[in-house]
């Protein structure tokens, strides 16, 4: 009886979140589309602004070029950090691991904005040190991660699947993956939302996104602007943290 | 018996220090290891090791190679020797990296225009980062003891403080860069530090006594973390960027808030994000502290006949403290990052430096503050696991 209550609770929280993430979305889409139409509301809080209103740039192209920004690294980070997860959690690889793990440890406590300025003089200014800096610094929660998920997957699992007669590649794919999943996923998670943030940063060093308005905002003393930027890297950053959650929960078996 | 033979035949007994090495012999070979520019703003003419090293200096780079190449080798020597003999080749090739470097510069500069500058080039960092690496390796393959292990760091900061304590480095560009900035640096230093400490101190006043309330109160718990959680997700910068606007309201219409200091600019959005960002790890880790405390351990301390607040302090925070400080480990790390991006607001510290910089095109600028900053956070983090592994019982150290 409890059971079915608790349940009808946790049904209930969740359509909750699916309202507020929904909200959310419209949000951050509307925002996106429609900030111009806003003009007059930052007009009458900002008076004294000549231009209270952001228009070097659409920014429905400042929101794409943050997202691709954050997508391309990403989908670096978790090529290669799975990838070297995996490396070093199979027997080939498993004299790599304390080296590994130590390495993602340690270079997870850099700061992400001192990363970001150490890649200029490797890579010069723009689009390019922006991508090195994120996907290096988004490398390190992944592997992390696969190496801590793919532990999780208790022996005995791994005997019984052996005892079934399925292959590595097969265990791997069956059975591990499946159950790292999750922890995985959370790798990914923290990975995308450190991105999205050190992405707004990096317009310092010449790339294009949401925190173009946002700096130049604050270089030239427009509040309006900043506003503009903060309000939907904000929006993106919780929205997108959100989806993730969903996405952990479809992978939590039986808990 | 069998794994042991397998053992015996193989010939390399050390396949990480082997690809350290390869990385470093292929960055030696295909990348620079230093420049040399007519001016501060200018790129410069890429060096390559064997056109800036004399040949004394290579002879004993290859030394160096071939002592670490010998202890790849799961034969002649024994496993151990191997070891101590990458350790001290490791230490001496950090040495000979720095060394090299600023003998470089000295030799370089004596006939240019005193306006032409040095820099380290990608060589020099990946031999320091695979210095680094092949000591971080070989230090977990000895199991070596913490004293063991403080002797080695100390060993390192020893070679480093050498370097930098003569004038061996100081033509190179970024030690230029630093004289020219002494004091303003000390400055942005202890405002960095600062600003650190008054964002930890009142976020410790509140995440503590807020962990312990939601291990008390269940119904607390999930609504207080999800909010907290949605906060750590902001971006650093748009949170700033918010506070401005508020703040400068609020210190206007509040003139004594405003003659302390309160604006939308500076310290005041600086510490208020850094305090929230801080609650989450604070007030998570204080929780699960408290929570990790087993029920029979207070059962038995009840049946002592303490009272809850003796059980409190001399059980339950005793027990909890490796995890609290372990909270307080990540938001000090976490905040020394943070600070750097508080300088766009014109909060100062370290971030000062990296965005003057990257605003003037001064690589070496912008090197002056992250490298500090870097240097800054990782100490930061080894002292608080210091910390942590003392804060545990002894035995499960």
């Amino acid at each position: 009886m409890s059971g079915t209550t608790q349940g009808l609770g946790r049904l209930r929280a969740a359509s909750a979140g699916n309202g507020v993430l929904g909200v959310l979305i419209v949000l951050l889409v509307g925002l996106t589309l429609g900030m111009g139409q806003l003009e007059p509301l930052f007009r009458a809080l900002f008076p004294d602004l000549g231009n209270p209103l952001y228009s070097r740039d659409s920014f429905l192209n400042l929101m794409l070029a943050h997202i691709g920004l954050v997508l391309m690294s990403s989908l670096i980070s978790v090529t290669i950090g799975v990838a070297a997860g995996l490396f070093v959690t199979r027997p080939v690889g498993r004299e790599f691991e304390p080296m590994v793990s130590s390495l993602a440890a340690i270079g997870q406590t850099f700061p992400p904005a001192a990363v970001l300025a150490i890649a200029v003089p490797l890579a010069g200014f723009g689009f390019a040190p922006t991508i090195i800096a994120l996907s290096l610094y988004g490398l390190l929660p992944v592997i992390q991660n696969t190496i801590a998920g793919l532990g999780t997957v208790p022996h005995t699992t791994l005997e019984a699947a052996r005892g079934n007669g399925m292959s590595r590649w097969q265990i791997l794919r069956r059975v591990e993956l499946p159950l790292a999943m999750r922890v995985i996923i959370a790798g990914i998670r923290v990975s995308v939302i450190i991105n999205i943030g050190t992405a707004t940063i990096g317009s310092t060093v010449g790339a294009k996104s949401l925190g173009t308005p946002l700096i130049a905002g604050l270089v030239g003393n427009n509040l309006a602007y900043v506003i503009q930027g903060a309000l939907l890297v904000g929006l993106l950053a919780i929205v997108t943290d959100l989806l993730f959650e969903r996405l952990e929960r479809r992978y939590s078996f039986g808990s | 018996m069998t794994l042991a033979r397998s053992a015996d035949s193989r010939l390399v007994g050390n396949r990480v220090l082997l690809t350290l090495l390869i990385a470093a012999v292929a960055s030696s070979v295909l990348l620079p290891f230093a420049s040399l520019s007519p001016n501060r703003l200018s790129s410069g003419q890429p060096m390559m090791l064997w056109q800036a090293l004399p040949e004394w200096q290579l002879t004993a780079l290859a030394l160096i190679g071939l002592a670490l190449l010998a202890a790849t080798l799961a034969r002649p020597l024994p496993r151990r020797t191997s070891l101590w003999l990458s350790l001290i080749a490791t230490l001496s090739l950090l040495g000979l990296d720095f060394f090299a470097l600023g003998e470089y510069a000295h030799r370089a500069l004596v006939d240019a225009s005193p306006a032409a500058r040095v820099s380290q080039g990608a060589t020099f960092w990946i031999l320091l980062f695979v210095s680094a690496l092949i000591a971080i390796d070989a230090l977990q393959r000895l199991r070596l003891g913490l004293v063991k292990r403080a002797l080695f760091g100390a060993a390192v900061l020893a070679v480093i403080g050498a370097c930098f304590s003569g004038d061996l480095l100081s033509p190179l560009s970024i030690m230029r860069e630093f004289a020219n900035q002494k004091a303003n640096f000390v400055d942005q230093l202890i405002r960095h530090l600062m600003l650190v400490a008054g964002a930890l101190i009142p976020a410790l006043a509140i995440g503590l006594p807020l962990g312990l309330l939601v291990n008390r109160r269940d119904g607390l718990r999930n609504g207080l973390f999800s909010m907290l959680n949605v906060f750590q997700t902001l971006p650093s910068i748009a949170v700033f960027g918010l506070l401005i606007a508020p703040l400068s309201a609020l210190g206007r219409a509040v003139p004594w808030l405003g003659d302390l200091g309160v604006s939308g600019i500076g310290v005041a959005p600086a510490i208020i994000a850094l305090v929230l960002y801080s609650l989450l790890p604070i007030v998570r880790n204080t929780y699960s502290g408290l929570a990790g405390v087993s029920a029979g351990t207070l059962e038995a301390a009840r049946g002592m006949g303490m009272t809850p607040r003796q059980i409190l302090w001399q059980v339950e925070i005793p027990l909890a403290l490796p995890v609290i400080l372990s909270g307080l480990r990540i938001v000090t790390v976490q905040a020394i990052g943070l600070v750097v991006v508080a300088a766009l607001i014109g909060a100062g510290g370290f971030g000062a430096f990296i965005f003057q910089g990257l605003g003037q095109y001064a690589i070496d600028l912008v090197l002056l503050g992250a490298i500090p900053t870097i240097v800054l956070a990782v100490i930061a983090d080894f002292a608080l696991q210091i910390l942590v592994t003392l804060s545990r019982p002894p035995g499960t150290r």
